[in-house]
């Protein structure tokens, strides 16, 4: 076909986003490092702390969190308050599998039953806990459960034209009416302490450097995946679809799409990305309780992909590590100052830097 | 004889007791580009909602082809192909004019379909084709919110025209044009019909000379005259709505 077809984007801007993509494969060799540094012997001057690579094992995981709201935020224009509930269920259900591994090792040493359960008078294990003995069923539901109720309240909005602040509202009640009942000890997911002590994640001793570097891996790998599947969507015509929807949703009904099905698509692939998230997180950090619905949470989780550029993938992935590398250092120096700190960032961004970080190296484009 | 692409025959629509639509009479043959003018409340818009479904007329008869389009809601009117161009262009700023069109393009919508889709040779011809018949095939690649309020509204034709219609409906496509724009149009209009039947209502009357074709005036909810510009121009109950007051 003729030249039009081609995309001769400005070589200025080709240029940029070459160097990003060198700058970026960098990022990912260096974090792919951590963990071999982390052997070295401790006066090495390149060792890396234990710390260093769980901490950063971590925030591999938000940065999925993040990329999963970008695209339904970013690109669709849904903004979700509610993200963190897919995160915590996803982390739940890899929880149920780690406890149901601890076995006969608990304190009060029952056979199939978690102490919880045991201290609670349970005779037997309730049936919604089948299955998770296994872990390919566990990791199945740690992105079922997310997508599946993603799915439903997706319909009821969407279906309803729910949209904009009203739909933020109802996500932000979702994961808020989610922590009260998982707070509960008669849910039988653990109450208010939820659920700790693992022991062991696929024949694997948890706490030791190999099943960290293992985890760590297991985080990169999926937040390459993610990016890669997010790239794909994005750089399709559903991506296409899914901007104008953002910018003119009733436009785009009128040239006759189904606007809520398309909706619905990136919200469900965004709360499954969200679970996946939550189920890498969990084992890293040992231990997962209802505060992980706090409303609070899902509000972080928004702040990072409006501090690193929302509508680009590139800046989800670069304000989850940067807010939460901002964090861990001033909630070490500072800890009262945190939430103001969140708070003005925030407000700051959104006055200051509306395309966020990304927006700075990227000034050319509109 | 053909059968009229569309059958207007003694549409009444009232509004709180204003006639908005007294009678109207109006037929548009196959390939025809017909221009429609008036003065503020003569009932241009209003006729226009009748034939795209979004108002209901009380009494009279609105067919296209063999439809009878008072029994059919604004999806099932426009599926059958009857495009309608709104004043205000609501083109998509954040995606280029290929990418506009190419979302306008009759495909499958779904999102998996969507997810999945690859431009095919016969795609692409008919987005360089349609680039071609509005002139913006130079900004192609260039992001619909640089676009001068001209070449807006001729990607918004365009995307009308991806959707291949039998009949368009355009309304005051020339309002803020500079009087390049305006010939610019004009020329797209004519290119246009033939293909498809092609109804414009407008108050500039030098763009309806240009359009060179025939001429209905509305006036009061009904027709006052019809036939070329200069019969139009030279009725005198023409002269006197216009001028007389």
């Amino acid at each position: 076909m003729s030249a039009t077809l081609a995309s001769p984007a400005p070589p200025r801007a080709a240029a940029a986003r070459n160097v990003l993509r060198w700058v970026l494969i960098g990022a990912v060799l260096l974090l792919a490092l951590l963990p071999v540094l982390n052997r070295l012997p401790l006066d090495s001057a390149l060792h890396v702390s234990d710390f260093v690579v769980s901490v950063t094992g971590k925030w591999i995981t938000y940065a999925v969190l993040a990329l999963a709201i970008d695209l339904a935020w970013g690109y669709a224009g849904i903004l979700s308050l509610g993200h963190g509930a897919f995160f915590a269920l996803g982390g739940y259900a890899i929880g149920m599998h780690l406890m149901r591994l601890i076995g006969p090792r608990g304190v009060y040493g029952h056979p199939t039953l978690p102490d919880f359960m045991v201290f609670l008078g349970y005779r037997e294990l309730p049936w919604y806990w089948w299955g998770f003995d296994h872990f390919p069923f566990a990791l199945l539901m740690a992105l079922a459960v997310p997508g599946v109720l993603a799915a439903v309240v997706g319909f009821l909005a969407f279906r309803s034209r729910i949209t904009g602040v009203y739909f933020s509202i109802i996500t932000q009640a979702l994961t808020y009416a989610l922590m009260l009942a998982f707070f509960r000890n008669d849910m039988g997911f653990g109450g208010n302490n939820g659920f700790t002590d693992f022991k062991e994640l696929l024949g694997m001793p948890l706490n030791t450097p190999n099943a960290r570097a293992m985890l760590f891996y297991a985080s990169l790998a999926s937040l390459l995946g993610a990016y890669w599947l997010c790239t794909r969507v994005t750089r399709s015509k559903l991506g296409r679809v899914l901007v104008a929807v953002r910018d003119a949703e009733s436009r785009v009904r009128f040239l006759g799409y189904d606007t809520t099905r398309i909706k619905l698509f990136v919200f469900v692939l965004s709360a499954v990305l969200a679970g996946l998230a939550g189920a890498l997180y969990v084992p890293q950090v040992g231990i997962i309780n209802p505060g992980e619905f706090s409303p609070g949470n899902s509000i972080e989780a928004v702040v990072w992909v409006a501090v690193g550029g929302r509508g680009t993938l590139v800046g989800a992935v670069l304000g989850a590590f940067s807010v939460n590398a901002l964090k861990t250092w001033l909630t070490s120096v500072a800890p009262d100052l945190w939430l103001f700190a969140l708070g003005g960032l925030f407000v700051a961004v959104t006055l200051f830097l509306p395309r966020g970080l990304i927006g700075l190296l990227r000034r050319r484009e509109p | 004889m053909t059968a009229p692409v569309l059958y207007l025959d003694g549409v009444s629509v009232v509004f709180d007791g204003f006639r908005a639509l007294n009678s109207l009479s109006l037929i548009v043959e196959p390939g025809e580009l017909r221009a429609v003018i008036g003065p503020n409340g003569a009932g241009k818009t209003t006729m226009m909602d009748v034939i795209t479904g979004k108002t209901r007329p009380i009494a009279g008869e609105v067919r296209f082809r063999d439809h009878d389009l008072t029994r059919l809601d604004e999806a099932a009117i426009a599926t059958l192909g009857i495009g309608r161009k709104f004043q205000k262009p609501t083109v998509f700023d954040a995606l280029t004019v290929f990418e506009n069109l190419e979302l306008a393009l009759k495909a499958p919508r779904g999102p998996v379909a969507c997810l999945r889709w690859a431009l095919s040779g016969e795609a692409a011809r008919r987005i360089e084709a349609v680039l071609d018949e509005t002139g913006l095939a130079s900004r192609s690649q260039d992001r619909a919110a640089i676009l001068s309020h001209g070449q807006r509204q001729w990607l918004e034709i365009g995307m009308l025209l991806m959707q291949d219609p039998e009949l368009l409906l355009v309304d005051e496509p020339v309002a803020g044009m500079t009087d390049q724009e305006t010939e610019h149009t004009a020329a797209l209009l004519r290119r246009i019909a033939g293909g498809r039947s092609v109804v414009v209502v407008e108050h500039d009357l030098e763009f309806v000379r240009a359009l060179g074709r025939r001429v209905t005036v509305l006036h009061e909810g009904s027709v006052l005259s019809e036939g070329s510009i200069d019969h139009v121009q030279n009725d005198p109950r023409v002269v006197e709505v216009y001028l007389g007051r």
